[in-house]
């Protein structure tokens, strides 16, 4: 219904993108399959790598190593609670299993595998998940906006959002060499190159300043930090100095430089992620800045608590208020 | 006589699964409650298991190159602890704490908690998933061991299970032996009226099984079913479906009117236990 009442009459109207769309923006600098090669990378070092699919390879970039490493691929069939009890099972035995699917199937379909096969008994299993939050046109189905939030509450494991290729490449071999579970949200495909323009490196558990300015600290996760970075830009033009605080990890969050950067003075803190407004990275910082009694101006950049549209991803994200201009027309009202 | 592939003394398996057994209601009077009809069922099965098919030392549970044994079905942990206690894994003194604070013997089986509990049980159709990845694991290792799994009827309703059995033959996972312990009962009632099971062979068969189905009350038959299994030569996963007495060995419970908990009064432990000593010297 409201994907009919948004369309202009006389804009053209965009086509539902297909399932796996690139985010890049036209122009943008990108890589090719990060995750894919990175994990194909880390397993000429490291013999105990192993990488499961439940039928979605090639959606999640696994393919990469599959063809790299075709003795250490598993094709669990689409199977997701089989997926995650399996690469249980691989751990037990010393290896260090990467489980991928889609995060809507791991989130919701496999859940009490993750959390008593993996989470509860600590083990070594890395889930990496493809169209996390709203980074597909095709519908509530697909569309996890809603890991986080059902991730957060489960004991052991670790959350990671990358923002970009080089993020991606650089976590692969840290999240293999964490003991313990994590859950990586995944960008595939031709995934956008940003970070490498800041000098960044990501180190677990670490928020990383990527961006001074006086006005408006946004403090980001995921593909978030991009959009932030290029509102940021945008918005000096008119005067509006904006910080940004880079969150890949969302579990545990670094709370320490959460709230030194929170507690300098003056500043509209906003909170931005690719996920639902409730269960993700703005209520969790928002509880650690009040249980430390830091209470600045506070708003959130998060998907609407519905089912969300079919569509076109520019347009939803447009509509949902997570483009780049979105986000600065947001950040210009609340100012 | 039979002798142990771990070493212990000999004793007939007879003796053992009745040691389980006296170990298993020990376990329910000091707690007052307990899966004491499970156990008592699957006594028998234990003691092939754990003192003629399974290959590991009692004094190294993490042995490398033991046999792994998956407890899917955590509420059996008390028939687990009886057996751990009788192959001298867990101290026979250890008993007196089941399902106490601060025990190592919780009443559902977890990993964490207790030595030879390979995995952590309970919400089931986890267990033959865990297993085939785990057998995925030893071929990787080029590992001798097999993973046995005992599963209940009941936790064949869960589909989890029926992806595991499809995944294990589509890997030809000739070092995965399943146990299914079918006692007909279920939290709600028998098996086979909660959600239908049978035609039970045929479908393990269908799913590219090398399926046997024995009385898990005889040993006999047990032992030579565990050494079929073992020994099948085809490149597939085994499964031995185990039709069991809920109760067995101890007769006021094996006719007591059947549900997933047994009720035992205060009183009737004692009573339990001089039953089953009977039943033995007959």
């Amino acid at each position: 219904m409201s994907a009919l009442t948004h369309n202009e009459p006389g804009k053209k109207r965009l086509t539902t993108s297909a399932m796996i769309a690139s985010i890049a923006s036209e122009g943008q600098a990108t890589r090719p399959a990060p995750f894919g090669h990175a994990l194909a990378a880390l397993a000429e070092q490291r013999a105990d790598i192993v990488g499961l699919s439940a039928d979605l390879s090639k959606y999640t970039d696994l393919h990469i190593f599959a063809k790299a490493h075709p003795e250490r691929f598993y094709q669990m069939g689409m199977a997701e609670q089989l997926l995650m009890s399996a690469a249980a099972g691989m751990a037990r035995e010393g290896f260090v299993p990467f489980a991928t699917t889609y995060a809507v199937f791991a989130s919701r379909r496999a859940y009490d595998f993750i959390c008593m096969a993996i989470a509860e008994e600590n083990l070594n299993v890395k889930i990496v998940c493809g169209l996390p939050g709203l980074t597909t046109g095709y519908g509530p189905s697909h569309q996890a906006t809603d890991d986080l939030a059902i991730f957060r509450a489960m004991p052991n494991l670790m959350i990671v959002d990358p923002c970009d290729a080089l993020e991606i490449e650089q976590a692969v071999p840290a999240i293999a060499a964490h003991q313990g579970p994590v859950y990586m949200r995944l960008l595939r495909g031709n995934v956008p190159l940003v970070l490498d323009e800041y000098g960044y490196t990501f180190e677990i558990g670490k928020a990383k300043t990527l961006r001074t300015g006086n006005d408006v600290l946004i403090i980001s996760t995921g593909l978030m930090t991009m959009r932030a970075l290029e509102a940021a830009k945008a918005l000096q033009a008119d005067g509006v100095d904006v910080a940004v605080l880079h969150v890949p990890t969302i579990k545990p969050l670094d709370e320490q430089t959460l709230l030194a950067e929170a507690r300098k003075p003056g500043r509209l803190v906003v909170t931005a992620e690719n996920h639902s407004i409730i269960g993700g990275l703005g209520e969790a910082v928002a509880t650690v800045l009040l249980r430390n009694g830091v209470t600045p101006t506070f708003r959130q950049i998060a998907l609407p608590d519905a089912f969300l549209d079919a569509g076109a991803l520019p347009t939803l994200h447009d509509r949902y208020g997570i483009s780049t201009p979105a986000v600065c027309a947001r950040i210009k009202a609340w100012l | 006589m039979n002798i142990s592939p771990s070493g212990h003394a000999a004793l007939s398996l007879a003796q053992r699964a009745f040691n389980i057994r006296r170990h298993a209601l020990r376990m329910g009077q000091v707690q007052g409650q307990g899966y004491v009809g499970q156990a008592l069922g699957a006594a028998d099965l234990l003691a092939v298991s754990y003192f003629h098919a399974l290959r590991y030392q009692p004094q190294d549970p993490e042995w490398e190159d033991r046999d792994r044994f998956y407890l899917s079905i955590g509420h059996y942990a008390i028939a687990l602890y009886a057996a751990l206690i009788e192959a001298e894994v867990i101290p026979l003194d250890e008993l007196e704490t089941y399902g106490s604070d601060d025990s190592r013997l919780p009443m559902s089986g977890m990993a964490a908690y207790t030595p030879g509990m390979e995995i952590t049980g309970g919400s089931l159709g986890h267990g033959l998933g865990i297993a085939v990845g785990a057998c995925l694991g030893l071929k990787r290792k080029h590992s001798a061991s097999f993973v046995y799994n005992l599963l209940s009827d009941g936790e064949l309703n869960e589909g989890s299970t029926w992806e595991a059995a499809m995944s294990a033959s589509h890997w030809k996972l000739d070092n995965l032996i399943a146990i299914i312990d079918v006692n007909n009962q279920q939290a709600d009632g028998h098996s086979s009226e909660v959600l239908a099971f049978e035609p039970i062979v045929d479908r393990w068969q269908a799913f590219g099984w090398f399926t046997q189905r024995v009385d898990g009350n005889d040993i006999d038959a047990l032992v030579s079913a565990f050494d079929a299994a073992r020994n099948h030569t085809g490149a597939q996963p085994r499964v031995i479906i185990c039709d069991t007495k809920m109760g067995k060995g101890v007769d006021f419970l094996e006719t007591r009117e059947k549900t997933h908990f047994i009720r035992v009064d205060e009183n009737e432990w004692d009573l339990a236990l001089e039953n089953l000593q009977i039943g033995r010297t007959a």
